[in-house]
């Protein structure tokens, strides 16, 4: 397998969009090819995330359609469904044909407009990622499903619920921070100085988790380029290397041993550290996937950046900010940035990518830019987990 | 001449794969019973159904009725429902580990706000069954197990 690199990035504003999920793809697209300068004739593949189109615009073959709006010929184009992780298996399978060398040069990103679906429908179209057979009669959402975790993990580690809904509304504090200095992020200039009592007396959807303890509903779409990356330098003289990816699955809830320990997500993440050659100790910054704050803390011990049962207390310490241990989510993760559900992955990256050029935002940027990053994405109750572990020089051989 | 016999095709067919299915499934619970599969490879049980055993994957299954007794191992109440669940609102689904040892989701019949962690570890039982009508993207009408408290 060849190496592959990230040479341009595109990213719409997160929130409520006017404008089509078509529409949006195509911007972030012609974004992310302005970045690496690039022509959109030397697109040879498009992969797209997609989540929920078919219930949000009555849209399925998106993929197809976005390749027809770039009028980008009739080059393979391809829908990824894997709920919230749409566009990390998506970017994941483009670095895979361009590494095969089938391709040099593919877009791979995803969209989503959830937020014309309102609370009622999207909360029952996102349970369409729960087991419909089993968790579907039982009226299962996904608040519910990491709410049953936060259970299960306070009473594994012993931690009275109220102790653990003060160390979890620090997740929300952090990432709000963060996500109203972002110019693109939903929450930008919102909710930036929260205090412990308004995350924890927010109104409760899912016993222990509040309001503020979610991410919201979003509209916005990213973009990638990616190219061979003995190519890259031709573009750019900041690529970014994609030095390992991995992807887990899982199955419904019951059927897993230990739903604060997800195997898909040890798994994923184990694959991405082996063929990056790396370990958690040398990233230098994490996009995760904070759905819920419960989430960002499972999701940091899964990964290996914690003992089991410390990244509550890690948080709470301020390990996860600038100057901590490890930054955790500065773009304002998916609590605070919002959270398109096929765009989530892409936008992850991007954010990565960001930090690694010295771009992201005021308040936010990790000093010095950071050498190594991940990301955390994750689809449905554990169902689909993938990672993506970018670095600013290529793999060690 | 080149081809199968149709007869030949159809005896294919007729081969089992699904030994105890999702309907057979929610049948026994609308009868207060949890009906899963027993492995005789390694003798133990798989519940909900699945297509291999849930703890060796291997095929040789036969179906087999637990006893509906179990432990809460977690729980939590659904204040915003999906649509279609508005009516329901507070409910508890929960987890429940079986004494035959695999782990079923369901709802629990309790006080939603009476509903504390000290919940989780409690013995409780099979004690009904919660059909959803379904709409029209669930493909029909789907049941889930309700358990209570023992004692
Ligand atoms: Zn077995």
């Amino acid at each position: 397998m060849r190496d592959v690199a990230v040479i341009g990035i595109g990213h719409t504003k997160f929130g409520r969009a006017s404008k089509a999920s078509l529409e949006l793809f195509s911007e972030s697209v012609l974004q992310a090819i302005d970045d690496a300068g690039v022509e959109l004739k030397d697109i040879e593949a498009l992969f797209q995330g997609a989540a929920l189109a078919g219930f949000e615009e009555g849209q399925v073959m998106s993929a197809a359609f976005s390749a027809a709006d770039l009028n980008l010929g009739p080059i393979p184009a391809t829908r990824y469904e894997g709920a919230c992780a749409s566009a990390s298996v998506a970017i994941r399978d483009a670095a895979m044909w361009v590494g095969s060398g089938e391709y040099d040069m593919v877009i791979a990103g995803g969209m989503e407009k959830a937020l014309t679906m309102g609370t009622l429908f999207a909360t029952r179209t996102f349970a369409m990622a729960c087991h419909a057979p089993t968790e579907g009669p039982v009226g299962l959402t996904f608040p519910a499903v990491f709410a049953m975790a936060a259970m299960r993990y306070a009473k594994i580690y012993d931690i009275p619920l109220e102790k653990l809904r003060e160390k979890m509304a620090h997740v929300s504090i952090k990432n709000h921070k963060h996500g109203a200095l972002n110019p693109l992020a939903q929450f930008y200039k919102k909710l930036g100085a929260l205090k412990l009592e308004e995350v924890m007396d927010s109104k409760m959807v899912a016993d222990p988790l509040s309001l503020l303890d979610c991410c919201p509903f979003s509209d916005g779409a990213s973009a990638l380029v990616l190219c061979a990356a003995e190519d890259a330098r031709k573009y750019t003289d900041e690529p970014v290397y994609i030095l390992g990816t991995g992807q887990g699955s899982g199955g419904p809830l019951s059927k897993m041993e230990d739903i604060t320990k997800p195997v898909s997500r040890i798994s994923s993440a184990k694959t991405a550290f082996k063929q990056a050659g790396l370990t958690p100790k040398d990233i230098d910054i994490l996009e995760i996937h904070d759905c819920f704050t419960i989430a960002e803390l499972i999701a940091l011990e899964s990964m290996g950046f914690f003992e089991w049962g410390e990244a509550a207390d890690a948080v709470e310490d301020g390990q996860t900010e600038l100057g901590g241990k490890i930054p955790v989510n500065m773009s304002g993760g998916l609590i605070g940035k919002g959270h398109p559900i096929g765009a989530t992955g892409a936008s992850q990256v991007y954010w990565i990518i960001k930090q690694m050029r010295g771009e992201a935002a005021k308040g936010n940027q990790v000093d010095p830019v950071p050498e190594y990053g991940m990301t955390d994405t994750l689809g449905g109750d554990f169902g689909t987990l993938c990672h993506i572990i970018l670095g600013r020089s290529k793999r060690k051989k | 001449m080149a081809g199968m016999a149709q007869e030949e095709i159809e005896k294919e067919l007729s081969t089992v794969y699904t030994v105890l299915t999702y309907a057979d499934y929610e049948a026994g619970l609308k009868e207060e019973r949890l009906l899963g599969l027993k492995c005789a490879s390694c003798g133990k049980i798989t519940c909900h159904p699945m297509h291999v055993c849930q703890w060796c994957s291997s095929r040789r299954l036969e179906r087999v009725e637990l006893c509906g007794e179990g432990e809460l191992t977690t729980f939590t109440v659904i204040r915003v429902p999906p649509e279609g669940f508005e009516a329901d609102v507070p409910y508890i689904p929960c987890i429940i580990e079986t004494k035959e040892g695999p782990c079923v989701i369901g709802r629990l019949d309790y006080d939603a706000e009476r509903a504390t962690p000290e919940l989780i570890g409690k013995q409780v039982k099979l004690s009904g069954a919660y059909t959803y009508e379904g709409d029209k993207y669930s493909g029909g009408a789907h049941t889930c197990p309700i358990f209570k408290l023992v004692g």
